[in-house]
């Protein structure tokens, strides 16, 4: 049974994919730090067990929030370049300062779109998983098959 | 955003695309936390970022464009410690070719952050704020900030504003000489949702108090009581290095950007608890909260059985009160064991001003360097990033660096115990 949730739109744009769900903070900066220079699409941070060796740029990333080093938007920046960011954030809190730095120098500096919903709820985080089919609209819907 | 009409010509471009882009992403990142206006920045700059790596280019694109337009911070800054140490940390040739490889930008990036305003060649430490390297901010003032435990520390200790940005918007802020106005600028964001009730028997690790604080209030503002029973008030060194502590191991596991300490931290002397919110939460730290989070650190050696080959003691970089802790401790324990030097190389990692007033008694710095430690400037995360130092049993007392790396925590006097027999007790080899 799918289920429709409406947050903010950060950054917009329309996209169906798999699910990634981490049901605690994202530190990007301990995900992309060891792997940045090969390019590894792996999350490298071994305090994240729902995310750690997980592969991120061919999922919708759901979260609370992001976490961690503030160099962590410079990562997810340059992940965006290299390929390796997630193909969507959802977030089911107000976005952080940090994380949704990168998304949007990624966006005005190298016009690459990272797209971006916030305040979800915590109803979808709890009800989404692993491998669940996500559609996410322009206006901020997120439906969660 | 209400924008003055100055701001709005630079957001429309009549200042030019580099300036436009540079306002842009600055209006938007204030916009989604609400922000009203940008307000002007009146205190000193820090960069979070020294370190370039194969794998950034678009950030050295961008900085590029700002330079190639003639910008530069309206103040000079100071920045994060450079990566590389490879005469004060024994370096294999395989090793330094690594490090060559991985950070083969980082000339090019060094001449650009001294394009951008960078003070010096000697101003490369997290913690500016230390009185030998000068970058202090004063009470109140406003400031863009990125450094997470720089962050934390000049907000919660000295009083001043800062949010926790991401890198390079601190950056652009200070270029633009303004700021949104949000989060931990503002009275109304630097109350606590919570009360941490400090009740351990024994004044606890601030390192890992700090993990235990991040992981539990995540991004807010805590409230510690309980804990001023443990620490003198905020002048005095031993406080303001705890606190140095504590608040990188809250920031980087967790996101805090501040914290009060009944008692002891300037808001929560001028306010006490008015800072607390109406409905806020409490927290109550044990005994038992502060073994149990240590026992959940991971050891991500390739072998845990492993012997440790090298300990890095200093993220954040330490005081120069630090640094003669340490120095004392080990002669302490060297004496006390009849020996001469450690087993475990050792590296105490401080910024170049604290290191030349160290060997401003040679006597010190001669022993120091027989008990077989050094100096060194670097940063023990950027270090850890080489594969190949990241594959050997690495000890370290941070939780930043713990965090970050593969380097395996052990408290103080765990550590000093380590370095100087060699053995981790209650392991295979001890």
């Amino acid at each position: 049974m799918s289920k429709s949730f409406k947050g903010r739109v950060i950054i917009n744009g329309k996209l169906t994919g798999n699910a990634l769900v981490t049901h605690q903070g994202f530190n990007i900066c301990a995900t992309y730090f060891r792997g940045i220079t090969v390019k590894s699409p792996l999350c490298w941070d071994q305090n994240n067990k729902d995310l750690y060796q997980k592969t991120l740029n061919d999922k919708i990333l759901c979260l609370p929030k992001g976490i961690g080093s503030t160099t962590g938007g410079m990562f997810l920046q340059c992940a965006a370049d290299n390929g390796i960011a997630p193909l969507a954030m959802l977030y089911s809190e107000h976005v952080d300062s940090v994380s949704v730095a990168g998304i949007i120098i990624s966006d005005v500096w190298n016009d690459k779109k990272i797209i971006t919903v916030d305040e979800l709820g915590d109803e979808f985080l709890s009800m989404v998983q692993d491998g669940d089919k996500i559609t996410i609209e322009e206006d901020g819907t997120v439906i969660v098959e | 955003m209400q924008l003055t009409q100055e701001e709005l010509e630079i957001f429309n471009g009549e200042k030019g695309p580099v300036m436009q882009k540079l306002m842009q992403t600055i209006v938007r990142f204030g916009d989604c936390f609400g922000a009203k206006k940008l307000v002007n920045l009146d205190g000193p700059m820090h960069l979070v970022n020294t370190t370039a790596m194969a794998g950034l280019d678009s950030i050295y694109d961008i900085l590029d464009q700002l330079i190639e337009a003639g910008f530069k911070t309206k103040q000079p800054f100071t920045t994060d410690p450079w990566p590389m140490d490879m005469v004060n940390i024994k370096t294999t040739d395989e090793e330094r070719a690594e490090f060559l490889r991985i950070y083969e930008p980082q000339e090019r990036y060094l001449k650009q952050l001294l394009a951008l305003g960078l003070i010096n060649e000697e101003a490369f430490s997290c913690a500016c704020y230390l009185p030998q390297i000068g970058n202090i901010p004063k009470e109140g003032q406003r400031l863009a900030w990125a450094e997470s435990s720089a962050v934390v520390y000049v907000n919660s200790v000295l009083g001043a504003r800062t949010n926790r940005n991401s890198a390079y918007i601190e950056l652009f802020c200070n270029i633009l000489g303004k700021a949104p106005e949000f989060g931990l600028l503002k009275d109304e964001n630097r109350k606590a949702p919570w009360l941490v009730d400090i009740q351990t028997s024994k004044k606890p690790n601030g390192q890992v108090l700090g993990s235990v604080i991040g992981r539990k209030v995540v991004e807010d503002v805590p409230y510690i009581i309980g804990l001023d029973r443990f620490l003198t008030d905020i002048s005095d060194f031993d406080t303001q290095d705890y606190l140095k502590d504590l608040g990188a191991a809250a920031a980087s596991n967790g996101a805090v950007g501040l914290f009060h300490v009944e008692n002891v931290t300037p808001e929560a002397l001028r306010y006490g608890r008015k800072l607390l919110l109406d409905d806020y939460q409490t927290f109550v730290v044990t005994d038992q909260v502060i073994e149990d989070t240590v026992v959940s650190y991971p050891v991500l050696w390739n072998n845990k059985d492993d012997t440790p080959v090298l300990c890095l003691i200093g993220c954040p970089h330490l005081s120069l009160n630090q640094v003669n802790y340490w120095y004392h401790q080990i002669e302490k324990e060297l004496n006390n064991r009849n020996m001469k030097s450690l087993a475990v190389q050792t590296v105490l990692l401080t910024a170049k001003p604290v290191i030349s007033e160290f060997k401003k008694n040679p006597d010190d710095f001669e022993k120091l360097s027989a008990f077989g430690v050094t100096l060194s400037n670097t940063c023990p995360i950027m270090y850890m990033n080489n594969p190949l130092c990241a594959s050997r049993p690495v000890i370290t007392n941070s939780n930043k660096a713990r965090t970050y790396s593969t380097s395996r925590f052990f408290e103080d006097s765990e550590l000093l115990d380590i370095i100087v027999s060699g053995k981790i007790k209650g392991g295979k080899n001890e």
